[in-house]
């Protein structure tokens, strides 16, 4: 039997309609009652005070702190890789192992980087459970990804560009630095917003190196242990006996909130770089 | 004086042998053009004149070309100051995302050659004005260099490199995406900067060849096949594929 193609058309059209529908309602569901049940304790002292006074704001300062130090610490290294990989490596067989170490680095579940954590930084480096220790887990984790987001920024920077660079005498570097770098910079940063969503939730990696079942005062410093969001979330509502929901939804859209404003201020860098750089 | 000289020169992309023993003197404040059929090597030479070439990997070359007196190929040669001297303009105008002004204080900036701003301003307008567009763009200088016309692009091309004093220009089929009349004017502004400048053209049109340039290279599956003042190449051309090609044989 044949479908007429105008028929065939709108049922396409109906089909990929609703299967757009499907994906996003969960998410626009998971949103509705978070915000929801969350909102009503969404309060000052909720959000200020310690844990023994039925507060969270330890956890909320852990993943920040977490969450900052590995960014800091990731995304140099990354953007730094990739402009190697992108931009001076040669074509040869090294760096195509290199390349493909990458891509399957990313596909390792996130659980087996917290136990190369625990061995290597808690007890090899000496580190402790701390949040130094998390934060370079976290760190490793996102590695390859940022540097694979930040590659296909680069290359997705016309070639003219730099053919023309080097062609009025900058250097190789000077190109990178003042013509690649700059007109690839949002699409690094897209990246980087979407790496930091990740780690902020990601709880397996921190579990062994930095993340406390209950601490009773503030990390002092990057090496102490800390309580996180994720981490306290699970402990909450799995642990714990007779913890009431909306302290749970409360904790939950406060980590909600902390990786969009983080996430905020990549967006508002990537719309500086947008409006002065375009092609 | 003789500006560009190729002794013995080749060019290989890994095994493939592109330029073949090239030998050629070419002379200054003159425009050159390089003409014959597609895939002949004429990119090729052009690129090697300020070895933009290298930046292709498995490109390698034996002989020499002496630019400015300097065997360029030699070790020594410090690659970023030849290209300075060099300047390039594409087959694509192809300027910088960033403001009119900034494309052409671009060069000057980045190696510091100047730094005060009111010296940059003079460079500046003096390149655009070189290449006739001050008038039009004098009050959009802040604006991108993307929104200009791929004919005033191109001009800002030219301007860019103009900002860091070349000796020599090198186009390669610079025209090949403007209209006519852009053609034109283009070609009325290449006549008037050989004055200053050594030119060297590659081009698929012969008739601009004939019309612009003082002599001509003919070139065949990366040999040079002749070369000779426009004039005799295309009224008394001495070998037989340059008559051929000149007849239209090679389409
Ligand atoms: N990067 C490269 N790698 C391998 N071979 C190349 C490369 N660039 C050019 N070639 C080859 O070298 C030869 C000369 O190329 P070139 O670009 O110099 O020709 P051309 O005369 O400029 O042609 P066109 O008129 O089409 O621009 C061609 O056969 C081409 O296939
Ligand atoms: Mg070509």
């Amino acid at each position: 039997m044949k479908i007429n193609p105008k028929l065939s058309q709108q049922l396409s059209y109906c089909i990929l309609f609703l299967v757009t529908i499907c994906a996003i309602t969960p998410v626009v569901f998971i949103f509705f009652l978070i915000i929801k049940n969350g909102v009503p304790n969404l309060t000052i002292k909720f959000l200020t005070s310690m844990t023994k006074d039925g507060g969270i704001f330890p956890a909320i300062i852990g993943t920040f702190t977490i969450v900052v130090c590995s960014i800091i610490i990731v995304f140099p290294v990354g953007v730094f890789a990739a402009i190697y990989l992108n931009e001076y490596a040669k074509r040869n067989l090294l760096t195509r192992l290199i390349k493909l170490a990458i891509v399957n680095l990313a596909g390792i579940p996130s659980v087996v980087y917290g136990l190369f954590g625990l061995s290597i930084f808690v007890m090899f480096c000496k580190l402790g459970v701390s949040i130094i220790s998390g934060a370079l887990t976290l760190s490793i984790m996102e590695l390859p990804v940022i540097i694979t987001t930040a590659r296909n920024a680069l290359n997705n920077v016309p070639y003219s560009f730099r053919e023309a660079s080097l062609a009025l005498g900058m250097s190789r570097w000077q190109t990178v630095k003042y013509i690649v770098l700059p007109n690839a910079m949002p699409g690094i940063l897209t990246g980087t917003i979407l790496s930091i969503a990740r780690i902020s939730g990601e709880t397996a990696p921190i579990l062994f190196t930095a993340a406390a079942f209950y601490v009773p005062h503030l990390p002092h410093s990057i090496f102490d242990q800390v309580m996180t969001l994720p981490y306290h979330l699970y402990i909450t509502s799995t642990q714990v006996p007779c913890v009431s929901k909306t302290i749970l939804f409360g904790t939950a859209l406060t980590l909600l909130i902390i990786v969009l404003t983080i996430s905020l201020f990549a967006i508002i860098a990537r719309l500086y770089f947008r409006r002065h750089r375009k092609w | 004086m003789s500006q560009i000289i190729a002794k013995n020169f080749n060019l290989y992309y890994n095994n493939f042998h592109a330029l073949k023993d090239i030998n050629v003197t070419i002379n200054e404040h003159m425009i050159t053009a390089m003409i014959g059929p597609s895939g002949c090597g004429k990119s090729s030479f052009l690129r090697a004149i300020n070895r933009i070439n290298d930046t292709i990997e498995g490109v390698t070359t034996t002989g020499q070309i002496n630019v400015l007196g300097q065997d360029i190929y030699n070790k020594k040669v410090n690659i970023n100051a030849l290209r300075r001297n060099v300047g390039m303009v594409f087959q694509r105008p192809n300027p910088f995302p960033i403001s009119i002004y900034e494309n052409v204080a671009f060069g000057l900036r980045v190696n510091r050659i100047l730094t005060k701003k009111n010296m940059i301003d003079i460079i500046v307008e003096k390149s655009l004005r070189d290449v006739l567009l001050w008038k039009d763009l004098k009050d959009k200088l802040k604006k991108s260099a993307l929104n200009l016309t791929l004919e005033q692009q191109q001009r800002l091309c030219i301007a860019r490199v103009l900002a860091v004093e070349p000796h020599i220009i090198l186009l390669d089929e610079s025209c090949s995406s403007l209209d006519p009349v852009a053609v034109q004017r283009i070609e009325e502004l290449m006549l008037k900067l050989k004055d200053q400048y050594t030119i060297v053209m590659v081009t698929h049109n012969m008739q601009q060849a004939a019309r612009i340039s003082h002599d001509t290279i003919f070139m065949l599956s990366g040999n040079l096949v002749e070369f000779n003042t426009t004039k005799n190449i295309f009224s008394k051309p001495i070998k037989r594929e340059t008559q051929d090609y000149i007849s239209g044989k090679y389409g």
